[in-house]
């Protein structure tokens, strides 16, 4: 962190070293056991000897790395150590292997809860709880002689199952499987897909894409009253980059892969696509298009929509893409926008043509702290009304300042908690701040360096016209750093009683302030009136700004013990809280996406006419229902 | 969950209602100086954002719902936008208040005073006030006392100031503000001012709502407003106004505040102090115009006794929990909040429900003294003729029956318990000297002690008395009301059918609907669920005929006040009749009739009561106003006739005893008898 402005190497290696660090520095050696299958991999496309040169993060057995009841890597974890203080496992985070002194305080404060009280999960996979595959041997059978690789382990099957929905993980914990796929398979190329999905509508089979398995809409969840057999289709092996086009600053890229991959191949040629959704470890290009996600750079680069200029997308009618690269075409309502947004439920998306940019010469952090929410929110309004916003803004509420407070790792020197404890001073004492009301703001600027510091200045003049005060680059990088552990810390807390999640929506300006204050409530209020014992941590921030409106995403946490039935409870309450969005002027989903979890409420959303349009697709493309995930609709 | 919360104190068999503390015991004990100077740090809502009265003029003046409206009202008069902002801050000067707190404590010193002299007591119920001390930390409080008394609202601020609670910001008529210096006190106090009628002034009604509510969502001061509008002449409630109401609900419904607390408040009064004033009113005699004057000379009520207040803080209703499941939010996602929008039809019919259902709460919580049984009582026996009144211990024993009966019907009586019944009522009696005359040991009420030359001078100064007396009963209608429809019903109906009692007891309840508080909707579903209990096993008590008699006794007075304003229009009511003109022709044809002995309730002389039947045949559309003729009344002649008819199948100057058919009578006495020990039941009564 203070290496930041200790300039010295050139700006660009010193950035090139950054990202690897943040995003990207905790690479494995790729494990890729029988690569003998591989002997079937696609020939058609040439592809630049340089990015074939593999070193992948996702294996086709996801468990090698992978936790099968948790969030991320299996060596990174929190834990409470034996002296009751919070560490960090592993290596491959800026977090990794230290101590955060303050989380257990935090933790017992907010919760309620306690070291003494622990739910463990169960340890293993226990794979003969795991109903037996339902096959469709003609279906197998004819698989088996295209030679692309698949499988029906249990432990293969479990892991393609779910995304990471509370009740998902919960119940994964208690050792507890639901209705699984049969079979999963890993093609390796678009020709792969295109045979499987003719296979699959030949012998009527239900297909459901799998990316990076990071969905939080219940999108991956098997219908449970599917009777055929399903096949997981897992694109991660999919994963390379055909082409880069230099004149055009485009890159062609297989939409299995996964967003770190991405950049950081792209990064080696000096490249980005400046999509960086809060996932982008695990989660993947086809998952986004199918999503319609949306990264925290999107004010530089732009959401999903705006970054792609070509999809090719396998469906049981065929391929469906476009003849061009045009930039922008009139031709009838774009093809792009019933791709984008499908979330499975039309086809695979397997190959997409996305903008690449330079990588920016130059990136700074920044935050400001604000007496409080309704400054802050001012302030960010102003900043989208001058068309100012950084490539990342981010208003996080007085309880999730504290939180992220929680989480400042031991500072090695005397010299720093003091300089912590003259800010904490000059802040609450001097600028009469109320340390229970004030918020902060996290900034992140990019380009090149004239014009970031620039940048910086019209923003910080900004915010000092709401009473903002800068706080420094390092409150603003361990808010980024926040939104990569914050999955970790969900395992810990469910280690202790303690089950929450995060859900979101986009608002225009004037409703924010009401929709954060309201939504907060109910989430307080429904848990209170269903019998949570603790009140519970229910927290916003304001990550997006657009000109006519803002992505708000809150955090909804509680200490669960003494309920029979916790994880009902957090979904009535969640239910509640989307309900309240929805009287609030709030949108269905910002970025999540609907999958099954939001279905309900997609008729008011897009209109009975809407919901028709939508429906005709469906029935022309898939009218067997090939794609049986039965998202969306 | 959302529906309960309003009737969540209406059985006081089922849940013992909260303890009263004297609040006036304490200040006859010790320094009301040190008291009105003593320290004052009310708890205030959590969101609140601090600011003055001045600031809070500003906020409203820069509000984007303001600037909208000045710039529509420019573009369609073509005014300059200066002018009309200019008429906008004058509007605003004249409405806003100026709360200080040293007013405030003048009040508390000047009224410490008056209290002690005029009152007994003062009782308030303290768990009411912790609960509001509560709602005023969560969420923004609206405070909606009943209207009996000019006294109400200064009465509220001084409770609050003694419970250390946030004083609130009270909207009051603009007749108030005619008083000079008075006017202006009120304001200083927390008082703001609105015109009375404002109908067609968007700027006017735009400022008005604005105001209210910036200081609501700020968490200024609870807002305080009476739901009736105005005070109620005959201590019946009145109907509810649904303006304000509205207003303060705005807020919820576009998501700027998180819930709304409404708190009814119940405020009785043993003795009102403007008692003969409003009968006078009621007969004719126009309300003197506030003046601080007249204020003054009222001074001689300061040597008589009031007796005590009871004022009941209700239980808070979340604006949130009623609308729950009625009232789609989303409807306001589509167009600017700022952007003033006329209601759509489910939220009207929503304010309007809940409207009825704190009136209904107001009615419940409202605390009944004996004199009210014995008023009732006494006016049944002044009706049936007995010209040398009633025995004393025959009245005694009525009351207790009264008493007895009333508690089964869920009447929130305070009826000292440990004192003999006789004492009650002497006491009682005793109070209202004015009203009643014992000779002999029977008690009658005081009529025919004027020095009246004619006759109809002394018919009105008789009417005076017995609206009077009718006033105090009021105040227990609400307890029979809904099993007195029933009665009067079963009574009415052409047999004893089930769907003939329902029928009439439709058209009772439809006539009557601007008469009493009858909450709009289900009631087909509760006729039917009580009818079944009605029903089953028939047996006859001695008890349930006196039941039954006594609640048939109670409308009597209104079927016939409605019948005698249909013959009325039928009779005399000629082509150029104007609303205005309505009341004094309807009185003389009145008067006439009631000199010649051809009608037995001298009440119909209420003009609250002519107005309501008027009311009532325009809604069905007897009457019809034709407009552009200063409201010339059109009377369908064939329509009124039969609305007439409908009502007098059972002619109100027949023989009380003289019921229907025998069955009726048993069925009823066994619904009556069982009523008290059936909660569930009177739940369903109470609910009609």
């Amino acid at each position: 962190m203070a290496s930041n402005s200790s300039g010295g190497s050139s700006d660009r290696q010193r950035i090139a070293q950054q990202r690897l660090r943040i995003i990207a520095g905790h690479l494995q050696r790729p494990v890729d056991g029988d690569s003998a299958i591989l002997a079937a991999e696609c020939k058609a496309q040439g592809s630049k000897p340089d990015t074939s040169r593999e070193e992948k993060t996702v294996p086709r057995r996801r468990q090698e790395i992978m936790k099968w009841n948790g969030w991320g890597y299996s060596d990174s974890r929190f834990l409470f150590n034996k002296k009751g203080q919070a560490e960090f496992t592993g290596k491959r985070y800026r977090l990794s292997g230290m101590i955060i002194p303050g989380l257990k305080d935090w933790f017992e404060c907010t919760f309620g809860a306690s070291l003494q009280h622990k739910t463990p999960a169960t340890p293993l996979l226990n794979s003969s709880a795991v109903q037996p595959p339902t096959l469709n041997e003609a279906f197998v059978e004819e698989l088996k002689s295209t030679g692309i690789p698949f499988s029906q382990d249990a432990e293969d099957r479990v892991f393609r199952a779910h995304g990471h929905c509370l009740h998902e993980i919960f119940a994964l914990r208690e050792g507890k499987f639901g209705r699984v796929p049969d079979m999963v398979v890993w093609p390796n190329c678009h020709n792969d897909v295109v045979k499987i999905v003719e296979l699959a509508s030949k012998h009527n089979v239900c297909l459901i894409p799998y990316g990076g398995g990071t969905s939080v809409s219940s999108a991956l969840e098997c219908p449970p009253e599917e009777t055929r057999s399903i096949v997981s289709l897992d694109t991660s092996q999919m994963n390379r980059i055909l082409w880069v086009d230099e004149k055009n600053l485009t890159a062609h890229v297989e939409a299995g892969i996964v967003g770190q991959d991405l950049e950081r191949l792209l990064n080696e040629s000096g490249y980005c696509t400046g999509h960086e959704p809060d996932s982008m470890e695990f989660s993947s290009l086809g998952g986004w298009v199918a999503t319609r996600a949306s990264g925290m750079k999107k004010n530089i680069y732009g959401n999903i929509e705006d970054l792609v200029v070509h999809i090719k997308m396998v469906t049981p009618q065929g391929v469906i893409e476009k003849s061009c690269q045009g930039p922008r075409m009139s031709t009838g309502p774009d093809i792009h926008h019933f791709i984008m947004g499908s979330e499975g439920t039309l086809g695979v998306v397997t190959e997409v043509t996305m903008k690449i940019r330079p990588m920016p010469e130059y990136q700074k952090y920044g935050s400001v702290v604000f007496p409080n929410f309704e400054q802050g929110v001012a302030c960010l309004r102003e900043v989208a009304r001058q068309r100012c916003a950084p490539a990342s803004i981010r208003l996080m509420d007085n309880e999730q300042f504290k939180f992220g407070h929680a989480l400042k790792p031991q500072v090695s020197s005397i010299f720093t908690s003091f300089l912590d404890g003259l800010k904490k001073f000059y802040i609450t004492k001097f600028k009469g701040f109320d340390p229970n009301r004030l918020c902060v703001a996290t900034l992140l600027f990019e380009g090149d360096r004239e014009k970031v510091l620039q940048h910086e200045k019209q923003v910080y003049d900004i915010a000092a016209k709401f009473g903002g005060l800068a706080a420094g680059e390092d409150n603003g990088q361990r808010g980024y750093m926040l939104t990569f552990v914050i999955a970790y810390l969900r395992d810990l807390g469910m280690d202790y009683y303690v089950i929450g999640e995060s859900f979101e929506t986009s608002v225009p300006w004037d409703r924010v302030l009401d929709i954060c204050r309201n939504v907060k409530a109910r989430i307080v209020r429904e848990c209170k009136e269903r019998g949570v014992q603790f009140p519970p941590l229910s927290t916003c921030r304001v990550t997006q700004t657009y000109d006519a409106g803002a992505c708000v995403y809150f955090y909804f946490a509680f200490n669960y013990r003494g309920l029979s039935d916790p994880v009902h409870v957090y979904e009535q309450v969640e239910h509640a809280a989307r309900e309240e969005i929805l009287a609030n002027g709030g949108s269905l989903s910002h970025h999540h996406g609907v999958g099954k979890l939001r279905k309900e409420w997609m008729r008011e959303t897009v209109s009975n006419v809407g919901m028709g349009m939508l429906k005709s697709v469906k029935d022309y493309v898939d009218p067997n229902n090939i794609f049986g995930n039965r998202n969306l609709l | 969950m959302a529906s309960k919360a309003v009737y969540s104190q209406r059985d006081p068999m089922l849940k013992k209602r909260d303890d009263f503390e004297d609040i006036l015991e304490e200040r006859r004990n010790s320094s009301d100086l040190r008291y009105a100077l003593r320290c004052y740090a009310p708890v205030v809502y959590k969101g609140l954002c601090p600011s003055k009265a001045g600031t809070l003029k500003s906020m409203v003046l820069q509000s984007d719902q303001l600037h909208y409206v000045i710039h529509q009202v420019c573009r369609e008069t073509g005014r300059a936008v200066d002018d009309v902002q200019e008429e906008v801050s004058s509007i605003l000067e004249e409405m806003a208040h100026r709360l200080q707190l040293s007013t405030v404590r003048f009040f508390a010193f000047t009224l410490s005073k008056v209290f002690k002299t005029l009152f007994r007591s003062i009782c308030v119920n303290e768990e009411g006030i912790q609960r509001l001390q509560q709602a005023i930390q969560e969420h923004p409080v609206v405070l909606l006392p009943s209207h009996r008394s000019y006294m109400d609202f200064l009465l509220m601020s001084y409770l609050l100031y003694t419970y250390d609670l946030a004083l609130p910001v009270i909207a009051a008529g603009m007749d108030f503000m005619g008083m000079k210096f008075v006017g202006e006190m009120l304001r200083m106090s927390g008082a703001f001012f609105i015109r009375r009628s404002f109908g067609g002034d968007k700027l006017y009604w735009a400022v008005f709502s604005e105001y209210v509510k910036t200081m609501l969502k700020n968490g200024f001061a609870p807002v305080e407003f009476f739901l009736e509008g105005t005070r109620s002449r005959t201590s019946k409630s009145l109907t509810p106004k649904l303006g304000l109401l509205n207003i303060v609900m705005d807020p919820f419904f576009k998501g700027e505040v998180f819930d709304v607390s409404l708190v009814p408040v119940s405020i009785s009064y043993e003795r009102i102090l403007e008692e003969s004033l409003y009968a006078r009113e009621l007969l004719g005699v126009p309300k003197p115009k506030e003046s601080t004057s007249g204020l003054i000379k009222a001074r001689k009520v300061l040597s008589e006794d009031y007796g005590s207040i009871h004022v009941y803080f209700g239980q808070p209703v979340s604006v949130r929990s009623l609308a729950e499941g009625r009232v789609n939010r989303c409807q306001f996602n589509l167009i600017p909040r700022h952007i003033p929008k006329k209601p759509s039809e489910d939220i009207h019919s929503f304010v309007n429900d809940s409207a009825y259902r704190l009136v209904r709460a107001q009615e419940e919580n409202m605390v009944l003294k004996p004199w009210v049984l014995l008023a009732s009582l006494l006016l049944q026996n002044q009706v049936s003729g007995q010209k040398r009144g009633i025995a004393l211990d025959e009245l005694t024993e009525q009351a207790v029956w009264l008493r007895d009966l009333s508690r089964q019907y869920g009447a929130f009586l305070h009826w000292p318990e440990h004192t003999p019944p006789s004492e009650v009522v002497s006491s009682s009696l005793s109070l209202h000297r004015g009203l009643v005359r014992i000779s002999e040991g029977r008690v009658q009420l005081a009529l025919g002690q004027s020095y009246a030359v004619t006759p109809e001078e002394e018919l009105l100064s008789q009417a005076v008395i017995i609206l009077s007396c009718a006033s105090y009963r009021n105040q227990a209608l609400h307890v029979f009301l809904r099993p007195a429809l029933l009665a009067s019903a079963i009574h009415t109906a052409s047999s004893n059918k089930k769907q003939e009692v329902f029928n009439s007891f439709s058209f009772l309840r439809n006539m009557f609907s601007n008469e009493f508080i009858l909450c709009p909707g289900t009631y087909c579903m509760l006729f039917t669920s009580h009818w079944c209990c009605v029903s089953q096993d028939v047996l006859v008590t001695e008890r349930g005929h006196r039941t039954l008699v006594f609640l048939t006794s109670m409308l009597d007075p209104f079927l016939q006040g409605y019948q005698v304003v249909c013959r009325f229009l039928c009779e005399e009511a000629t082509e150029a009749l104007t609303e205005k003109q309505f009341i004094p022709a309807v009185r003389k044809f009145i008067i006439k009739h009631l000199l010649a002995g051809r009608l037995r309730y001298t009440e119909v002389l209420s003009s609250d009561l002519q107005k309501n039947s008027l009311a009532a045949l325009l809604r069905l559309g007897a009457v019809r106003k034709i407009k552009g003729y200063q409201g010339t009344l059109k009377v369908n002649t064939v329509m009124v006739n039969s609305l007439e008819d409908t009502l007098g199948k059972k002619p109100a100057v027949r023989n009380q005893q003289c019921l229907g058919s025998f069955q009726n009578i048993s069925t009823l006495s066994v619904f009556f008898c069982l009523g008290g020990k059936l909660p569930t039941q009177k739940a369903v009564i109470a609910r009609l």
